[in-house]
Order: structure tokens, then sequence, then C-alpha cells
């Protein structure tokens, strides 16, 4: 019986992004459907009643919520091609410890960066910059966070390389200055089909979020 | 356990994530020592174990240490397979995650704001918990454990902060936030939770626990008053 695999995302999600990229990494058929934020479909709030947001894989019917649950569902299932966790189990806590620090640190900093301006930005700022540091320590001299193949770290962490141009617009500051490592490793991701494909236009991210950021600092 | 194998526990008497792994350790048998730590001067070998977050708990298994609680609870359901904490089957697995998150993010995190808030503020804070509360009675309702009927598993371990903390947070910070009327399942739940044996033997001592969340409390207070 084929596999019914239904992804409800939203185009600018770096979250849905990460999803599609593992899908696209094992090479699994699925159908996308794009949902409106501000008129969420019945099937969404059917499928994710809790938290009613994006991404929600529906497999079969039944539905995976929340991004790195969905990714490891994912490298569980269709576990024969390109795993994306490691199998030893140490190098696996240290996967999903990473790719936990991208959510709790990249992507609030990040947020509070790109929705801030004055103290509260140069602060969040300083703190983000620190944590790329971080990230570019483990990195290290690897190719990907996951050694000599894309992994777990690399998929949470390569949507949110869409965002450097903001940051570096609304931060005035250089990704290239302060972490070239992570820079690099942003470049190799995105020459990878499953990347490439999963990842809308830097430029079209940036307009997006530009707007939203000055209606934020509007009111 | 194998002959070798070295395990050590960094951890404080007072911290629900450390009493998760106890829980897990004790359920799997393992045998390993336990390092209390001083979180006020921390040690050489928390800082180097834990140089991103610096806290506890961390478990060091032949030298390699693993930080934030629910990263070493399945770490160690990865590499000690009795008596399984995360179900078999990819889908349960995934749920169990969730509900692990949920809980994380929507009852412990607010339950933290409670104890450091007052007022209208705090209020808020109660009934965003309650609606937490609301959601999780709905999930458990027919069984006795989140992890089945025979045993519990990642939720129940995760939900263990309830009983534990609860009755602490309400006393010192004047509050009500559990109403076992309106949660009748999740108040079953806390009883036989309670009555495990795994659970009894490690719950820190009620009085001292009072005394130490009553401190940071008025730490908390004072933090914001002076903001």
């Amino acid at each position: 019986m084929a596999d019914e695999v239904i992804l409800l995302g939203f185009w600018s999600s770096p979250f849905a992004m990460r999803v599609k990229i593992a899908l696209a990494e094992k090479g699994v058929e699925y159908e996308y459907r794009e949902e409106n934020r501000f008129d969420k479909s019945p099937l969404l709030l059917e499928m994710n009643p809790v938290k009613k947001q994006i991404p929600v894989l529906i497999h079969n019917g039944k539905p995976i919520c929340e991004s790195t649950i969905i990714v490891q569902y994912i490298d569980e299932v269709w576990k024969n091609e390109s795993p994306l966790l490691p199998s030893d189990p140490h190098e696996r806590a240290q996967a999903r410890f990473w790719s936990d620090f991208v959510d709790t640190k990249i992507y609030w900093l990040g947020r509070q960066v790109w929705l801030s301006i004055g103290e509260d930005l140069e602060a969040a700022k300083v703190e983000l910059i620190r944590c790329f540091k971080l990230l570019e320590r483990e990195l290290g001299d690897k190719p990907y966070f996951g050694g000599e193949t894309f992994g777990f770290v690399d998929v949470s962490l390569i949507p949110f390389s869409n965002w450097f141009y903001g940051y570096e617009q609304w931060g005035d500051l250089s990704m290239e200055a302060e972490c070239p490592k992570l820079v690099d490793w942003a470049h190799r991701c995105r020459k990878k089909e499953s990347v490439s494909q999963s990842i809308p236009d830097q430029q079209k991210i940036y307009e997006f979020l530009t707007e939203i950021r000055k209606k934020h600092s509007s009111k | 356990m194998e002959e070798g194998e070295e395990v050590k526990l960094l951890g404080a008497w007072m911290s629900p994530f450390v009493n998760r792994v106890k829980w897990v350790l004790k359920l799997k048998g393992i045998r390993y020592e336990y390092l209390e730590q001083d979180l006020v001067n921390k040690s050489p070998l928390l800082l180097t174990s834990n140089p991103v977050y610096k806290r506890v708990p961390v478990l060091i298994h032949n030298g390699k240490p693993i930080s934030e609680s629910l990263f070493i609870i399945e770490y160690l359901d990865d590499t000690w397979k009795n008596n399984p904490i995360l179900p078999q089957d990819p889908y349960q697995r995934a749920k169990a995650r969730f509900w692990a998150n949920f809980i994380e993010e929507k009852f412990s995190q607010v339950m933290r704001k409670v104890l450091s808030l007052e007022g209208e503020k705090q209020k808020k804070e109660v009934e965003n918990a309650n609606e937490a509360l609301e959601i999780l009675e709905g999930e458990l309702k027919g069984k006795k454990f989140f992890g089945g009927d025979q045993t519990i598993g990642l939720v129940d371990i995760v939900l263990g902060v309830l009983p534990t903390w609860i009755g602490v947070i309400e006393e010192v910070a004047c509050v009500k936030v559990f109403d076992p009327i309106k949660y009748p399942s999740l108040a079953k739940w806390m009883e036989d939770f309670l009555e495990l044996p795994v659970i009894k033997e490690s719950l820190p001592d009620k009085d001292k626990l009072l005394a130490y969340v009553h401190k940071i409390r008025i730490y908390m207070l004072t933090l914001a008053a002076t903001k």
C-alpha cells in the first residue's frame, strides 16, 4: 500500500523547511499544503488541536507535530535512506542537544534581532553572535555537523541561513566576519538538492521579514 | 551494568530535572555515582561537562558527558534497553516526545513564572497553567499512566514535576493552581505516581524544599522589583 504523506506548512517557516529537507533527503513523495496563519484550515486545527501550528506531518492519516519531532519520526520510519541521526547513542544525544540549542538560542535571539531596536537589539545581537560562535566551534573542521554526511543538526540549522542577510542588515553585523566557517557551511548545505529545493529565495525571505519588522516597530 | 561501566550523575537535591534522571536510572537498575553540585560556586567538573548551559543534570558515562534531562533520558533508553521509557513504535514515540515538550513549555515553565510573579501577572500564569492541565486531563483520561496501564513512560516522568512541586509552589506563592475536582484523572494519576517505589524513595525532603523555594521566590520578586 502506498504511503500517504501530507505536510502542512507555511512558505517562510524555517520549521516547515526542516521537514521538507528531511523528506527530500529520504526521497519521500508527499503532498505539500500551504497554510494561512490568519485563517487556519480545518485540517490543521483537527490535526494539531493543541498547538494549532505548522508544520504538521500527516502520515497515513496520523498527525505528527513539532519540527524536530517530525524529523526524528521521518528518520525512524524511512530508516534505510540517508540516516540523519547518528547510530551511536552519545553522538545522538549530542545531535539532539545542538538541535535544541538552535531552537532555544538561535531562533529566539534571531527573532529579537529581527523585531527589536536600540538596546534590546544590541543585547540580542551580542548574544546571537556568541551562540553562532559556539556552533562554529561545534562544527570544527567537519564539512557538516553530522560529520562527513549531512545530519540532524544541519537540517535544524540550515533554514536559518535564510535569515543571515537579515541579521546583517537589522543588526549591522557581518556573518562572514563573525563566523566565516558557518557561512561556508551554509553555502555547502545550500548546494545539496534536498536543501535548495526546500528553501525559498533569501531575498524573498528578507523582504517578507523586513515588512513585518517595519509594522512591528511602528506599533 | 557491565564491568567497567562508569556512570556519574552531577545533580542538585532540589532539581526536578535531576530527579527525572534519577528515576530513570532506578527504573533501569543502573548503578551510578551521584555528585551533589554547588550551583553557586560551580565545580570545574560541571563547567567542563556542560560548558554551554553550566547546569545540572549532567550524566557522565565512561567519561563522556550528556546534558539536558530529556536528552539524558533518551540516551539512557538508547543505551540500556531494559524497561524502556519511550515506546518502540515511531508514531507513539513522536507522541510521547510531543507531550513531554508540551509539559515543559506549557506547564513547567509556566509554574516557574507563577512562582516568580504576583498580582495580575501571576493570575494570568495560573490561568495558563490551568489551560495546560485541562489539555493533559483530556489526554490522560481512561489510562492509569500516560505510558499505559502498567508502566510509566517519558510523559509520566516529565509530568513528575506536578505531584512533587505543585504543593510547594502553591504554598510559597500563596496561590491555588491544581483543583482535584476539576482534574480527577490527573489527581488519581498523582496518587498512583507517588505510590511507585522508584518515586517514593527519591523525593526531596518537603520542609527543606519549602524553605528553599521560599528563598527563591523572595529572590525573584526582589529581582523583578529592581528592574
